[in-house]
């Protein structure tokens, strides 16, 4: 057994790149992930990840912006400090729209980007794990786990057929950032 | 995907030959990684200059207090909220770019969004320092936030459109940030990845841990749309309750229900000019004109003309019911603003806003750039000249004949103004040293459909009709500003 954690197969085309994970996936060889500089359009499918649930959190926290803006302006405006302005009623409620709808935009939009950094643990100064520099670059990566898929001279000819313009075999998962 | 094709009908997005993935890393990156040249140390330092100006301008005036303004008690709001509205105004085309045109799936937006959502913020913060300044007292700014009686006020007045103002303003503010951020993510992580040293520590924090995979960008999609689709009611809302602010009061030439429509379409109109002022700068001196093209430039003159068209419709609206109200107030408002003592602001305002884009139905001239460059100033002028129309001559003279005055801005006031414009480019020129101007993983996403080289790979191969591919390059040829296409 050799002390390869990681194979990487390097591709330069986002379309070749579809076309290795075919051809592994054909020879049921598991990919760990993939690592592309641009978002590609039907890769989540083909690795089979299910769809993002972000847009439910949004949803949810935009409906607790409107509640809280509404409950806000009740309390203040109605039931804590009723004002006598012109002789109008104190529960207004359509001047309380614009509030309402702006709380509900920023408590979508933050709690949703929160979540979205939660999920993908980021947050400022977090040492990227990233297994090859140039995957932010022109790099497209395709990462599989060596320890658990056996037959490495296989990959690397699935690889090569599909086009890969390098493979490497990494003893470490991350390139480095002491 | 990435590879499928496009109608060769459709312009070309990027140009150029040989374009790859890594020589477009290299472009854009190349005014954050290398020293910055001659022209941006001039525009800079011309901007510190100004943004140095502002400082004094505003810490005498927080020092001895308004009265250093022109105000007097008729007219208590002129260059301060004249240049508030067009700060904000300005903002709004940022988001119109990145929110709506992404909804619309308008791919040329790609290599404009980025530089665009940046000159939003910078506008936005413009914006604040005149709500800021025109408080008075700014220590005491905490207080239009809703907070108990312990600090001496009631509860803040929730019917009070200003009170919606300060919620538009700085949701609308943080929002964009966000957006903004989010979409910086992948290309902060581009330029750490490409860095050594210091660099690479302080774009590794920036970066918040990006690395690309699947699931970073399945979610980064999901939050774009997300965020584009909230965005879009937003910016509409935010220059509705601007107007707001005018359209609930009872002045005459303020309280008139076409406002909120014809105050979004004008600062969509004033933000595109702004971004065509900087955009046709900056793609010459950061080299940019493959990915900034004359498609892209052609496009937001059309923008330009459609909702300079919008605001002048609006205009001719107000006068029409105005005289049709049969209120004689309003009437008179009118006929002051058009042959009044501010008859020259009212005349600029209708040349720059309404007459001057009216030149872009000329193909020649919407696809010339010192063309498109002028007359982006001349409507960043007009709009300026349309919220002072509105604010001095309604205020001037209204009910009480007694009251009239007339406005005279003080040196301060200008200063104010002119230092604002120093800050905005200050702060404009520091991203484009230390961030990408151009979102490079979305100009990646289009290189392998919409760039030229593919389309001209399509041509050579056979698989286009030769008149449509004959039409394809006339058009560039006859229009494009590239200079490979050309010799």
């Amino acid at each position: 057994m050799s002390n390869t954690k990681y194979i990487l197969g390097h591709f330069t085309d986002p379309d070749d790149l579809m076309h290795g994970i075919d051809k592994l996936q054909e020879n049921n060889i598991k990919i760990y992930d993939v690592y592309t500089p641009m978002p590609i359009h039907g890769i989540e499918d083909k690795l089979g990840l299910k769809r993002s649930r972000l847009p439910i959190a949004a949803f949810c926290f935009g409906l607790t912006g409107t509640f809280t803006a509404f409950s806000m302006i009740y309390y203040m405006l109605v039931y804590d400090w009723p004002m006598n302005i012109g002789g109008k009623p104190a529960f207004a409620m359509p001047d309380f729209v614009p509030v309402c709808f702006e709380l509900t935009i920023l408590f979508a939009s933050y709690g949703m980007m929160f979540t979205f950094f939660f999920a993908n643990h980021f947050f400022p100064g977090r040492a990227p794990r990233v297994m090859d520099l140039r995957a932010t670059n022109d790099r497209f990566v395709i990462a599989i786990d060596a320890q658990t898929n056996p037959y490495p001279d296989k990959i690397n000819d699935l690889l090569n057929s599909a086009g890969a313009v390098e493979i490497l075999h990494n003893e470490r998962k991350y390139v480095s950032y002491e | 995907m990435a590879g499928h094709n496009e109608s060769i009908l459709r312009e070309p997005l990027i140009t150029g030959e040989n374009i790859t993935y890594s020589q477009i890393t290299e472009d854009i990156l190349a005014p954050v990684e290398n020293k910055p040249n001659k022209a941006w140390w001039i525009g800079f330092s011309v901007a510190v200059f100004f943004a140095l100006v502002w400082v004094g301008a505003i810490s005498y005036t927080f020092w001895v207090g308004l009265g250093v303004w022109g105000l007097n008690k008729t007219v208590g709001w002129a260059w301060d909220i004249t240049g508030f509205v067009w700060w904000v105004g300005i903002g709004h085309a940022g988001t119109l770019i990145s929110a709506v045109l992404l909804l619309f799936r308008q791919n040329w937006r790609n290599s404009i969004n980025r530089s665009a959502e940046a000159m939003t913020i910078f506008a936005v913060i413009c914006a604040a320092t005149y709500i800021f300044a025109h408080m008075g007292r700014p220590w005491l700014a905490y207080w239009v936030f809703p907070l108990p009686n312990q600090f001496g006020s009631l509860w803040v007045n929730f019917n009070s459109p200003l009170v919606w103002d300060v919620f538009a303003i700085s949701t609308y503010f943080s929002v964009s940030l966000v957006f903004w951020y989010t979409g910086l993510l992948p290309d902060i992580a581009t330029i750490r990845d490409r860095a050594t040293g210091l660099r690479r520590r302080i774009y590794s924090i920036l970066s918040f841990g990006w690395a690309g995979s699947v699931k970073n960008w399945q979610r980064f999609e999901a939050v774009s749309l997300i965020l584009a689709g909230v965005s879009t009611p937003l910016v509409l809302s935010v220059h509705t309750i601007v107007s707001f602010d005018f359209a609930t009061s009872l002045e005459p030439g303020w309280h008139t229900t076409i406002f909120p429509p014809y105050f979004v379409a004008g600062a969509i109109f004033s933000g595109f000019a702004m971004v065509q002022t900087l955009l046709l700068i900056a793609r010459k001196v950061m080299k940019w004109e493959n990915y900034i093209t004359m498609f892209h430039i052609e496009s937001m003159n059309k923008i330009i003309t459609v909702t300079g068209s919008i605001v002048g419709v609006a205009y001719l609206t107000e006068l029409f019911i105005a005289w049709y109200s049969g209120v004689e107030y309003e009437q008179y408002a009118f006929l002051n603003r058009i042959s009044g003592p501010y008859w020259w602001a009212y005349w600029s305002m209708m040349t720059c806003n309404v007459i001057s884009p009216q030149l872009f139905w000329f193909k020649k001239i919407r696809t010339s750039i010192w063309a498109s460059w002028l007359l982006s100033i001349v409507v960043n002028i007009g709009m300026w000249f349309e919220r002072f129309v509105i604010i001095v001559t309604s205020l001037h003279r209204d009910y009480i004949p007694s009251s009239w005055v007339m406005f005279y801005p003080s040196l301060i006031d200008v200063l104010l103004f002119v230092g604002s414009i120093g800050v905005f480019f200050t702060l404009f020129l520091l991203f484009l040293r230390v961030l990408p101007g151009i979102a490079i993983a979305e100009v990646k996403l289009i290189l392998k459909s919409s760039s030229d080289q593919v389309k001209q790979k399509l041509i050579a191969d056979g698989k286009i009709k030769p008149e449509q591919a004959e039409a394809y390059q006339e058009s560039l040829e006859k229009f494009d500003s590239v200079d490979y296409l050309k010799v």
